[in-house]
Formats: C-alpha cells, sequence, structure tokens
C-alpha cells in the first residue's frame, strides 16, 4: 500500500511518541495524587478537588484525552500496516525481539484503552454527573475519596485494577526508552542509562499504582 | 552428521509453495551450510529431481546475497554471521533443521529460497549516493574528517544490504538498512550536500515499497551478521525531522 499522501512511518511515530511522552507525565502526576490516599481520604480529596478546579489542569484534560486519541489512533493504524507488511509468516521465528514488551505493544495498549473505559466509566463519568451517584462530604462537597475507597474495598474490583496495572507496566517498559529512540535522542554513552530508567519508571508507576488499592483494601 | 532439514520449496512466484523434508548424511562438521545444500542439491540432480534454488555469491560474507532463515533466525543462529560463513559444527547430528525463505511483502519469492529484494534498489536510487562534484581524487589528508565520524560512517557502510533486517523485523521494516545508508552519507562532507533530500526521498521510498513501520524490538541489530547499530536509525530519526523543519 502507498503511503504517499499519508504522513510517512517516521512522522507517524514522532507524533506517537510525543503524545506517549505526554501521557507517560500525566501518570506520574496521577500517581502523585491517587499516592494522596495512603495518607487520608480528605488529603485525597483535595488533591482532587484541586484537579478538578484548577484552570490550567481543566484545559489540560481536554489536551489529554486528544493526546490518547491520537496515541491509539496511530497505534492502531501502525500496527495494521505492520501486520501486512508480512503477509506470510514464518514457520518456525525465535524471539528475536531485544526489548522484550515491544511485541505485545498492541495487546497492552488495548488493555490499557479497556482499563481506561472501565476507569471514566468510574470516576470521570460520575464526576460529570453522567452515570452513578456521586457521594458528597458533611460540609457538602464532592467526595471522591469515599467513591475510590469503596471500589477499593471490593475484591474483585482489586483484583482486576491490580492485573491491568501490572499489564500496562509492560506497556511501559517498552514505552520511555522507544520514545527516545523514535525521536532520535539515542546516544551510545546514555543508552544503557534510557533503557534503565524506562525499566524503573515502569516498575515505580506499576507498583505505585497497584500498591494503593492493595493497602487500602487489607489495611483500611 | 546426519540431518534432517525441512526445506521451503516454492517452484515460481505464483505457485503455493510448501515444506519437503530431505534427509542429508555423512555431513562433516567442517562444512558450510551452503556446501551441505551443494551436497544435497547433488543428490537431487542424481535423483533427476529439481535442486533446491537458494541465493549465494561470494560466499566469504560480503556480498549479501544469501539469504537463509535458518531454524527462526536470519543467517542462522550464529551471531555476526551470513549464511555463507555459517558452519555445521553449530548443529548437533540428528537435528532437524527448517529453512525458509525472507518473508516481507516487499521481498516477494522468486523460487524456494530465493526472493526478489530490487525494493533495496529502488531505495538507494533514491539518494543513496552522491551526485555533488567533488573533483579528482583529493589527497587523503585534504579534507578534515574527525576520526569518531569516519569510524561511524565506515561501520555504517559495512552494511551489506542482505535484508536481514526485514526478515528479522516482526513488522518487517528496513529501517535499519536504510538508516546504515543514509548515515554512512551523510556522516561525510561530500554527503551532507544533499542529506536532506536524500533522508525524504529514501524514507518516502520506503514506505511506497511496503516495508513495515519501526517499533524499535531492536531484533533487526541482534540479528545483522554485520552488526549495524540502532544508533543508524535514531541518527536518521534525527535527520529526517531536521529535513522536514527546516
Ligand atoms: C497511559 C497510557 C499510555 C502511555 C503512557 C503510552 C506510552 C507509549 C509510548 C511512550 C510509546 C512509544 C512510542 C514510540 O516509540 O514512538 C508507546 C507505544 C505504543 N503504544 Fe502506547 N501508551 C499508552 C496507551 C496506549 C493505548 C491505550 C494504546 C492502544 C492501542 C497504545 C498503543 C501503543 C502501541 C501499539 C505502541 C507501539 C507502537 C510503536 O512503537 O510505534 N498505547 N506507548
Ligand atoms: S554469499 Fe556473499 S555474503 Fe554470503
Amino acid at each position: 500500500m502507498s503511503n504517499k499522501s499519508y504522513y510517512s512511518s517516521i512522522t507517524k511515530k514522532i507524533i506517537m511518541s510525543l503524545m506517549g511522552l505526554f501521557l507517560l507525565t500525566f501518570l506520574v502526576v496521577h500517581l502523585t495524587v491517587n499516592s494522596f490516599l495512603l495518607v487520608s481520604k480528605d488529603l485525597f480529596n483535595e488533591g482532587a478537588h484541586f484537579m478538578g478546579t484548577n484552570a490550567f489542569i481543566q484545559v489540560f484534560q481536554w489536551v489529554l484525552f486528544a493526546g490518547f486519541a491520537i496515541h491509539i489512533f496511530y497505534g492502531i493504524v501502525l500496527q495494521i500496516q505492520n501486520w501486512m507488511s508480512r503477509p506470510k509468516g514464518y514457520k518456525k521465528r525465535a524471539a528475536m525481539e531485544q526489548s522484550p514488551f515491544s511485541k505485545y505493544m498492541i495487546y497492552t495498549g488495548l488493555v490499557i484503552f479497556i482499563f481506561l473505559i472501565m476507569h471514566l466509566n468510574n470516576f470521570f463519568f460520575v464526576k460529570m454527573g453522567w452515570v452513578g451517584h456521586m457521594p458528597m462530604t458533611p460540609s457538602g462537597e464532592e467526595d471522591m475519596g469515599a467513591l475510590v475507597m469503596a471500589l477499593f474495598h471490593n475484591g474483585y474490583y482489586v483484583f482486576i485494577y491490580v492485573v491491568l496495572i501490572l499489564l500496562m507496566g509492560f506497556h511501559l517498559d517498552h514505552a520511555l526508552q522507544s520514545a527516545f529512540q523514535t525521536l532520535g535522542l539515542n546516544h551510545p554513552t546514555y543508552w544503557g542509562f534510557i533503557k534503565g530508567l524506562s525499566r524503573a519508571y515502569a516498575i515505580v508507576v506499576a507498583l505505585g499504582f497497584a500498591i494503593i488499592p492493595l493497602f487500602i483494601y487489607f489495611f483500611k | 552428521m546426519d540431518l534432517k532439514l525441512k526445506v521451503w520449496r516454492q517452484a515460481s512466484p505464483a505457485d503455493q509453495g510448501k515444506f519437503v523434508d530431505y534427509q542429508v548424511h555423512d555431513i562433516s562438521p567442517d562444512t558450510s551450510f551452503l556446501e551441505m545444500f551443494d551436497i544435497l542439491n547433488d543428490e537431487l540432480v542424481e535423483k533427476g529431481e529439481d535442486p533446491v534454488a537458494f541465493d549465494h555469491d561470494c560466499r566469504e560474507g560480503i556480498c549479501g546475497m544469501c539469504s537463509m532463515f535458518i531454524n527462526g533466525h536470519p543467517h542462522g543462529p550464529e551471531k555476526a554471521t551470513t549464511t555463507c560463513q555459517l558452519h555445521m559444527r553449530k548443529f548437533k547430528d540428528g537435528d532437524t533443521i527448517v529453512v525458509e525463505p525472507w518473508r516481507a511483502k516487499p521481498f516477494p519469492v522468486i523460487k524456494d529460497l530465493i526472493v526478489d529484494r530490487s525494493a533495496f534498489d529502488l531505495i538507494i536510487q533514491e539518494g543513496g549516493y552522491v551526485s555533488a562534484t567533488t573533483g579528482g581524487v583529493p589527497d587523503a589528508n585534504a579534507i578534515p574528517i574527525n576520526k569518531e565520524n569516519a569510524d561511524l560512517a565506515m561501520d555504517a557502510a559495512a552494511c551489506i544490504g542482505c535484508g536481514a533486517c526485514v526478515a528479522a523485523c516482526k513488522n518487517a521494516s528496513a529501517m535499519l538498512f536504510v538508516s546504515a545508508k543514509v548515515s554512512q552519507f551523510a556522516l561525510l562532507p561530500q554527503g551532507k550536500v544533499e542529506a536532506k533530500e536524500r533522508v525524504k526521498k529514501m524514507v518516502a521510498k520506503m514506505d511506497e515499497l511496503g516495508f513495515g513501520n519501526c517499533t524499535n524490538t531492536y531484533a533487526c541489530e541482534a540479528e545483522c551478521p554485520k552488526e549495524i547499530s540502532i544508533t543508524n536509525i535514531a541518527r536518521m530519526n534525527r535527520q529526517f525531522i531536521g529535513a522536514k523543519l527546516s
């Protein structure tokens, strides 16, 4: 298939990597707010309130949705083209990939997408008043913390949440260093560090997100 | 050594093709992989059968013609080695060896293990040359080139264009090949003049021919018989960004 009238393969990858890097920073912010739950529900509510009212964040949340949409769109387009570029496969093919999770990006990506829908349904849509019912604090403010706490005391929910988060970790393990390579930021002197950073990021973020519901389920 | 071979046989581009089992006996461990195929083909000819068609030329690891996908790896399991430089001592007596052609949409099978790699030539025609007039042969030291760039250009130029990167890549992407060809020029003064045009045209051709998109699996670097580095791909991406933005 001719790509001539579309963006070139490298352009598509660059757009994807920039959106991906943006999503990576978003995850850090999100994890920070979630971690307030370990301290207290009230602190978390303050954080949620800040995120829900701060003008900058309010604008950025739509940029974030666009970022997700573009990343997903190009992820799927690239993957379909990649499947088409080898119509007949091998009888015997060794695992040659040097970044182990690079092979499964479309699948771990789709897992994140499912998680995203589930997540929006549980929190964002409730906040927007589209589904369910938002609990209130005695002082009449939205009690996002109570909503989260209730879900994190549901064993099935916690189990699914933790599994999906770990699968997201596999996406992240490949993601950070891949984005650097795509943007041409690969120098032999720093490459080991960037690969290490990518792995460390994936471990910290995935474990960080997973520990919070587990801690609440068992200890709060 | 006695070995069992499962070899892809396909009479013509239009033929369906299938795997055929062969037995070879008393192969010396010092036989090269291609010599082992020569022995098999001699036997097939004796029996009045069609010998297995495969590509080869120099048989000393410099031309890039040999191209078998052996036991799941392009050029077989030995690192940094072309098929012609692979020896039977890397296998065990009694092994079953699966031999397939390169698989990629832009590399159609011509016959048996031979694929048409003209797609690489078409990419080279788009910019894998220098058309700036450089005058007569200059004195070796007249154009100052730092050692680092000279080495990097030389390493990139080691690419023999065999297509193992495409064969290895799960996306059948040609990025390692194209980036080596872009880099070998871009790093030297004679090649810099046309660097921007070159990278844009060669990438456009690569896409048009139906090679896949790179997803940074780095399988290409691991399987390349000349150990071309993925830093070339990063360099090409940088060059591409620079060329598009200017
Ligand atoms: C929090 C969510 C996500 C983050 C932080 C993230 C991050 C990244 C990053 C940084 C890359 C590397 C990009 C590159 O090298 O060019 C990547 C690749 C990829 N992502 Fe995501 N991603 C997320 C969600 C998703 C979702 C929802 C999908 C849905 C299909 C997806 C599909 C892919 C695919 C298929 C690739 C590999 C494509 C390639 O390497 O070109 N990602 N991701
Ligand atoms: S035949 Fe020339 S490299 Fe193998």
